[in-house]
C-alpha cells in the first residue's frame, strides 16, 4: 500500500465519518435526554426510519427540504410521546415497549413510503468546505452537511442546559431519584413524557439527515440497527451530550471502513467491514458495563443500569 | 377474611386460580380485539373496508386446505422463534437475537451440507450433521449474549440484536465470497443441496417437517420450564435474580442454558428454511421470523404450549399479506402495521395484570 493510498483511504474515512456520524449524533443527543429522566427508549430505531421518511416524503411534496426536517422531527415525537405515554402506566417495561415501537414505527414508515421510493426528492445542500484545497477527495470528504453543525450545537445547548438550567435540574434529579423529585414538587412521570418526546424529535431528524443527505435517498434498507447502536454509544459517551459526539464520529469512522477500501479499489472483505460497527459497539458496551466510571455518571432510575 | 371463617376458603381458592388463569388468556385475547378496532379506524381513514380486510386474512388463511398448508408452513418457523423469545425470557432475559441464531443457523447447515453432498454422503447423516450445525450455530450466537450478560453485565437487549446484524454480515460474507455458487447469478447463494437433500413434507400435505418439529419442541420445552427442577429454578431466576444468587441457584449457568435453547431453536428454524424451503443459504433468509417470533411470545406470555396457536395465527396473517396486497391495493406493510399496532397494545394491556376485579375474587372485598 502506498503513502497515497493511505491518505485516499484516511481522507475518505475522514469524510465518511463525518456523514455516518450525523444520524448517530441525534439518535444519541436524544437518547441522552430520554435516559437523563430515568427511562430508555430502545424504539429509537423506528423514529429514525419513520423520520426519514416523512422527511423524503414532505420534500418531495413540498420542494422543502428543511420542511422535511421538521416534520420529520414532529413524526419522532408522535412516537416518542406513545412510548412515553404507555411507559407510564403501571407494569410495564420500558425496553419491551421499545422493541414493539421499533416495530411499530417501521411499518408506518415502510406502508406510507411505499410512493416515495422511485422519485427523487430535493435534498439538503452540503456547505463546499474544502473548496481551498486542490485535492477533489478533500474537498468531496469537506461537502459537509449543515445538520452536522446542527447537531454539535444541539449537543453544546443540551449540555449546558442540563448542567445549568432550571428544566436541566429537574431533567437530572427525576432520572437520578423519583422520591426526590416527588417530594420536590416535581411531576416524574410529565417530565419523563416530555423528555421521551424530545428524544423522539432528536432521533427524527436524525432520520431525515438519512433520507435527504447521506444516502440520500428513501429505501427500505436505509438505516439497519443505527438506531439502536446509538442507545449503545449513550452508555459510552456517559450521558455526556459533548461526549456524544466523538462517540459517534469514532462510529462513524467504523461504518466508513468499509467504503474507504473500495474507495482504492480493495473491495475484498467489503461485507466483513459492513460488520465493523457493530463489532465496535459490542466491544464498546464489554468496556464500559460495570465500568465504575460510567456507572458513577449513570442516572439512577434507569433499568438498564439497575 | 369472612371467607376464611365461613370455611369458603378452599372454594375461594380454586375459584381463584380458574380466574386468574382465565386472566391470561384474556388480556391479550382483549389486546387482540382492541388491536383489530384500532386498525379498522386505521383502514377506514384510507377509504378501504375493514371487513373486507379480515375476511381476506380469513380466506387467505384459513378458508381452503391449500391455504391452511400455507398458514402451518409459515407458522412453523415462528413456533421455533417465538419458542427462542420465550425461554430466556423466563429466566428474565430479553433477547432479541433469534432473527440472527436464525440466520446463522441457516447459514451453517447449507454450508457444511456443500462438501457432504459433493462427497454423496448418506442422506440422513447429512441431514443430522445439518442439524446439529444449524442448532450449534444458533446456540453459540445467543451464548455470547447470555454470557456477556451475566459475566460482563452488558445488555443483552442490545447485545443480541448487535449479533443479529453481525450474523447477517457473516452470512452475506461467505455467501458473496469463498462459498458462493457461480451459478447463482443475482441472488449470491451457497450451492444448492439438491433435492436428495431436501427435508421433505409430512405425509398428505404440503407442509415440511420444520412444523412438526416445532409442535414436538414447543410440548417438550413446557415440560422442561413448567414440570422440572431446572424450569422452577429458572423461573425463580427471573423472578428474583437475587433471591436466585441467594439460595445458591447456579445462575450463570442457568443462563447459558436458556441462551443456548433459545438459539437452538432458532437454528432450528433456520435449519428447516435451508433444508425445506429454499434449498441454499442466500438474503431470503433474512426474512423477519426471529423478530416476528418476539411478538408471538409476548401474545403467549412466554409460555411454549401458547405459542403454538399463536404462531398459526400470525402464520395466517403473513399467508393472507399477498392476497390483501392484490385484492386491496394496500402495500405489503401493512401487515407489518398491524403487527407493531397489536405489539404496542398487547404491551400496554399488561397494566391491567392483576388490576380487574373479575380475575381476583376474593381480594380487595
Amino acid at each position: 500500500m502506498t503513502a497515497g493510498m493511505l491518505t485516499t483511504i484516511l481522507i475518505a474515512m475522514l469524510g465518511g465519518a463525518i456523514r455516518v456520524s450525523t444520524p448517530f449524533m441525534f439518535v444519541a443527543l436524544g437518547e441522552t435526554i430520554t435516559e437523563k429522566s430515568g427511562r430508555i427508549n430502545l424504539g429509537l430505531e423506528g423514529n429514525l426510519v419513520l423520520g426519514a421518511m416523512v422527511a423524503y416524503g414532505v420534500s418531495y411534496e413540498t420542494g422543502q427540504p428543511w420542511l422535511g426536517v421538521l416534520c420529520a422531527g414532529f413524526s419522532g415525537v408522535f412516537l416518542g410521546l406513545i412510548h412515553g405515554l404507555i411507559c407510564s402506566l403501571p407494569r410495564v417495561n420500558d425496553i419491551a415497549v421499545g422493541i414493539a415501537m421499533m416495530t411499530f414505527g417501521i411499518g408506518v414508515a415502510f406502508f406510507f413510503g411505499k410512493p416515495y421510493i422511485q422519485p427523487s426528492a430535493p435534498r439538503l445542500e452540503s456547505l463546499p468546505l474544502g473548496n481551498w484545497s486542490d485535492n477533489p477527495a478533500l474537498r468531496s470528504a469537506l461537502e459537509i452537511n449543515p445538520l452536522f453543525f446542527v447537531g454539535i450545537i444541539m449537543a453544546a445547548v443540551i449540555w449546558w442546559m442540563l448542567a445549568n438550567t432550571r428544566p436541566g435540574v429537574i431533567l437530572r434529579m427525576v432520572g437520578d431519584s423519583e422520591p426526590s423529585a416527588r417530594a420536590m414538587g416535581v411531576n416524574p412521570i410529565k417530565v419523563r413524557v416530555l423528555a421521551t418526546a424530545a428524544g423522539g424529535f432528536m432521533a427524527g431528524v436524525g432520520g431525515a439527515f438519512l433520507s435527504l443527505s447521506y444516502p440520500g435517498s428513501w429505501n427500505e434498507g436505509l438505516s439497519s440497527g443505527q438506531g439502536l447502536m446509538a442507545v449503545a454509544l449513550v452508555i459510552f459517551a456517559r450521558w455526556n451530550p459533548l461526549r456524544c459526539i466523538l462517540a459517534a464520529l469514532l462510529f462513524g469512522a467504523a461504518g466508513a471502513i468499509g467504503p474507504a477500501l473500495q474507495s482504492v479499489g480493495i473491495s475484498q472483505g467489503y461485507y466483513f467491514f459492513n460488520a465493523a460497527p457493530y463489532i465496535l459497539t459490542l466491544f464498546i458496551m464489554i468496556a464500559s458495563a460495570r465500568s465504575g466510571a460510567s456507572a458513577a455518571v449513570a442516572p439512577g432510575e434507569l433499568s438498564i443500569v439497575k | 377474611m369472612a371467607d376464611i371463617t365461613t370455611g369458603t376458603f378452599g372454594t375461594g381458592v380454586s375459584t381463584v386460580r380458574w380466574r386468574a388463569g382465565l386472566e391470561k388468556i384474556a388480556i391479550p385475547l382483549g389486546a387482540l380485539v382492541v388491536s383489530a378496532l384500532l386498525f379498522s379506524v386505521f383502514l377506514l381513514a384510507l377509504g378501504k373496508n375493514p371487513l373486507t380486510f379480515y375476511a381476506l386474512i380469513w380466506q387467505g388463511g384459513f378458508s381452503s386446505f391449500f391455504s391452511i398448508q400455507n398458514t402451518l408452513q409459515r407458522a412453523a418457523p415462528l413456533i421455533l422463534t417465538g419458542l427462542a423469545f420465550a425461554v430466556p425470557a423466563t429466566i428474565g432475559l430479553t433477547m432479541i437475537g433469534a432473527e440472527g441464531a436464525l440466520v446463522l443457523g441457516g447459514f451453517a447447515a447449507a454450508a457444511i451440507a456443500v462438501p457432504l453432498v459433493v462427497a454423496e454422503a448418506p442422506v440422513v447423516l447429512t441431514m443430522l450433521i445439518m442439524v446439529v450445525f444449524a442448532m450449534s450455530a444458533g446456540a453459540m450466537l445467543t451464548m455470547i449474549a447470555g454470557w456477556l450478560r451475566h459475566a460482563r453485565g452488558v445488555n443483552e437487549t442490545i447485545s443480541s440484536l448487535l449479533l443479529t446484524y453481525i450474523a447477517v454480515a457473516t452470512m452475506n460474507f461467505f455467501v458473496e465470497g469463498i462459498l458462493r455458487d457461480p451459478n447463482s447469478a443475482n441472488k449470491p447463494s451457497t450451492v444448492p443441496i439438491g433435492d436428495a437433500y431436501k427435508v421433505g413434507a409430512i405425509p398428505g400435505t404440503d407442509v415440511h417437517w420444520g412444523l412438526a418439529a416445532g409442535l414436538v419442541l414447543a410440548v417438550l420445552l413446557y415440560f422442561l420450564m413448567f414440570r422440572t427442577t431446572f424450569g422452577f429454578a429458572a423461573r425463580v431466576t427471573g423472578g428474583n435474580p437475587r433471591a436466585a444468587l441467594a439460595q445458591g441457584l447456579p445462575v450463570g449457568k442457568l443462563i447459558l442454558a436458556c441462551a443456548a435453547i433459545s438459539g437452538a431453536c432458532a437454528g432450528l428454524a433456520g435449519y428447516y428454511e435451508v433444508a425445506a424451503i429454499h434449498g441454499q443459504a442466500n438474503a431470503s433468509l433474512v426474512a423477519g421470523y426471529g423478530f416476528t417470533g418476539i411478538l408471538v411470545a409476548f401474545l403467549a406470555r412466554q409460555n411454549p404450549l401458547a405459542i403454538v396457536p399463536v404462531a398459526i395465527l400470525f402464520g395466517a396473517l403473513d399467508a393472507s399479506g399477498g392476497l390483501i396486497q392484490r385484492r386491496m391495493d394496500l402495500p405489503d406493510a401493512t401487515i407489518q402495521v398491524l403487527q407493531g399496532l397489536i405489539f404496542v397494545v398487547l404491551l400496554t394491556s399488561e397494566t391491567l395484570t392483576g388490576r380487574i376485579r373479575f380475575f381476583q375474587p376474593g381480594i380487595g372485598k
